[in-house]
């Protein structure tokens, strides 16, 4: 779950990272109310879940509370690279002396944590690592053994010397928001020393874990905030996996790889897929049901393809609940499917007999692609 | 013969009890499977369809002899059960179980390196030699014996491909089910290895899906130590970036981890890459080369 920047600074004022003091506007009129207490002039910034604010509009400096109230409402009437715009954050002018950028995430290919700073603030992070890697500090976290003094040392050598250990602290805070609030993401960018020689995150960036929310009810609350699409609600609400695409072939199957590999071989043969769709274990009617009218809430829907592996559950009893569910949904567009595995013929069999106007049965996986992306482009 | 799981394979399950956890440990059994115990804790004593329960896996190893565990607890006992299973000292532990924090697993990864425990998973549907050994969930009537080994990040696709071979007359010798978590134990590298050195393997077969670099490594390991040949598939290619597909480690991050890049090191390390799941299947029914 990617955080917005305010609630990542209200993580880290909790954990002990000072940050701009800092009020959410949800109208130009609280923007400009924001700006006067906080004494006249603010950085207003867009709150999404996405990326790249500062050279993309994101982020307007107001010298007056009539300036923030006019870059609200410019924000807030827009979307952001494709993201509603709900809410902005409106912050203190700080007298900035230098920027830095450090972050922490979990480095998968060796299971510990990477850590990365360097002084060198708003510079792409790719390209510094690439071109003058002598200027970027990186180290490994072992998870079982935390954050050690060693690395403190290392990290924040590459600073000047007062700025070390408010740099410090902050570091060990970070590493309480991986270790105790499941963040595999934290990043700040830029994180500046002031004039005064204090330390403070001036952005941040913070995804916490999905299979850890069970035990953070406070962070998991947060997603009340975010834009959410009704369709994918639906499909979420029903325990089933599913993320919208842009094509026309509706897809339904069982398990995250043949769903993934049944929007490939649609593309191979043509066509495009509306949705990723994963209905898991069972593919009972009930599941079937809603996963129909999952998809056939999409306007851009042209056909369905069902692609189902039969293993522990058998195709008899999928074609069976297919079945069970068009009694319950109206299928407006063709229904390709597919069964194999267990019982597969029999399965197929159930189906052709069955005679539904708007099923139809395909024996092989390449094939039904094949069907589905035919029938799409001839519904177009 | 086999990898990881074969004859000399004696299982116990953590969170035998479970309708899950029961469900498969049956399954299991009547697929050949020694299953010698289970481990419920406060549930020593009882049985399961004759299978003893013990309250540790300390205690089910104690008294009969279990050398791998299979573990069917609830994402967040699942971490806890693992480093249990570890420290009793089974040689190797199949986690069934999705959804367990990546914080939990990054700490039980560090602390297995300092065992001698194997670890698949978790995520993952587990492990089958096919006719002799199945520790998992793996629906062993799509298996045949062989002499194919399989390792896959996904279950479904494991099961796909293995039914084509299989109804083409190719057999497995052992099926990986490495699992879809960002952490995991046994990957392609280790599998690949197991493979090498099975003398009743003659060739290998991994499917990958995006997200990670695991592929990309599996590409320099094959290039370096396999000398038998090797077929792939990844699957995720019209996956959009940033977007999680059903797995949790199934993510493309930036440009990193797309399964183009993934195919393209494979392929540049001389193996063959399929285009769909039936193609991977054609290409392991033509003649070996030689």
């Amino acid at each position: 779950m990617d955080l917005y920047e305010h609630m990542g600074k209200d993580l880290f004022r909790a954990h002990g990272i000072a940050t701009p003091r800092g009020i959410v506007a949800e109208t130009p009129d609280e923007a400009a109310a924001a700006t006067d207490q906080l004494g006249g002039s603010s950085v207003v910034k867009v709150q999404v879940q996405v990326g790249g604010r500062g050279k993309g509009g994101g982020v307007a400096l107001c010298r007056s509370a009539d300036e923030a109230s006019d870059a609200a409402a410019r924000m807030l009437g827009s979307d952001f690279k494709g993201r509603a715009v709900t809410r902005v954050l409106v912050e203190e002018l700080l007298p900035i002396a230098l920027e830095f950028y450090t972050s922490v995430l979990l480095d998968r290919s060796v299971g510990e944590y990477l850590w990365m700073l360097t002084a060198e603030g708003g510079m792409d992070i790719e390209t510094l690592a690439r071109d003058r890697p002598e200027a970027l500090r990186r180290v490994h976290v072992n998870p079982g053994l935390g954050l050690r003094p060693w690395h403190l040392r290392s990290l924040t050598g590459l600073l000047p010397t007062n700025a070390r250990d408010g740099a410090a602290q902050v570091l060990r805070a970070m590493w309480s928001v991986v270790d105790e609030a499941d963040a595999t993401l934290v990043e700040i960018n830029p994180l500046v020393q002031l004039e005064d020689g204090s330390v403070v995150a001036l952005d941040a960036k913070v995804t916490v874990d999905d299979n850890a929310l069970f035990r953070h009810p406070e962070i998991e609350a947060l997603e009340a905030a975010f834009p959410v699409d009704p369709v994918e609600k639906r499909a979420k609400d029903a325990d089933l996996q599913y993320v919208k695409l842009d094509g026309s072939v509706g897809i339904i199957g069982n398990g995250a790889g043949l769903v993934m590999s049944t929007l490939d071989v649609v593309a191979q043969a043509g066509g495009r897929a509306a949705n990723f769709l994963d209905i898991g274990g069972g593919a009972s009617a009930e599941k079937m049901a809603t996963s129909l009218q999952v998809i056939l809430s999409d306007p851009s829907v042209r056909c369905v393809f069902i692609n189902i592996f039969g293993g522990i559950t058998r195709c008899d009893v999928v074609a069976n609940g297919i079945l069970e569910a068009l009694g319950q949904v109206e299928a407006t567009v063709p229904i390709v499917v597919r069964l194999d595995g267990t019982n597969a013929e029999d399965g197929r069999r159930i189906l052709t007999e069955a005679a539904h106007p708007r099923i139809v049965p395909v024996a092989t996986m390449d094939a039904a692609a094949e069907e589905a992306a035919r029938l799409a482009a001839a519904a177009a | 013969m086999s990898v990881l799981v074969g004859a000399d394979t004696r299982l116990v399950v953590q969170g035998i009890t479970g309708s899950e956890g029961t469900f498969h440990t049956l399954r299991n059994r009547a697929y050949g499977t020694s299953v010698v115990g289970g481990v419920t804790p406060g549930k020593g004593g009882q049985d399961v369809e004759g299978i003893p329960v013990f309250d540790t896996v300390a205690d089910a190893v104690d008294a009969t002899g279990a050398n791998t565990s299979m573990i069917f607890v609830p994402p967040r006992f699942a971490a806890d059960a693992i480093l249990e299973a570890a420290d009793a000292g089974v040689a190797l532990t199949v986690c069934i179980t999705e959804g367990i924090p990546v914080r939990d697993m990054a700490a039980v990864h560090a602390y297995l390196a300092g065992t001698q425990t194997t670890l698949v998973g978790p995520n993952c549907p587990g492990v089958i030699s096919p006719g002799v050994a199945n520790v998992g969930i793996i629906p062993g009537e799509v298996c045949t014996p062989g002499r194919v080994g399989f390792v896959s990040r996904s279950g479904t696709l494991v099961y796909q491909i293995v039914h084509e071979l299989s109804s083409a007359g190719i057999g497995q010798s052992t099926c990986i089910g490495m699992g879809g978590d960002p952490v995991h134990g046994v990957g392609f590298i280790e599998s690949l290895r197991l493979f090498e050195a099975d003398p009743d393997t003659d060739l290998i077969i991994m499917t990958g899906e995006i997200g990670g670099d695991d592929e990309e490594r599996a590409a320099a390991f094959i290039a370096e130590h396999v000398s038998k040949p090797v077929v792939a598939y990844i699957a995720g290619f019209e996956a959009p970036p940033g977007k999680r597909m059903g797995h949790a480690g199934a993510i493309v991050t930036g440009s990193a981890g797309t399964a183009a890049a993934k195919a393209e090191a494979l392929e540049a390390a001389g193996v063959a890459v399929g285009r769909t799941p039936s193609q991977v299947a054609r290409i392991a029914a033509e003649p070996l080369p030689r």
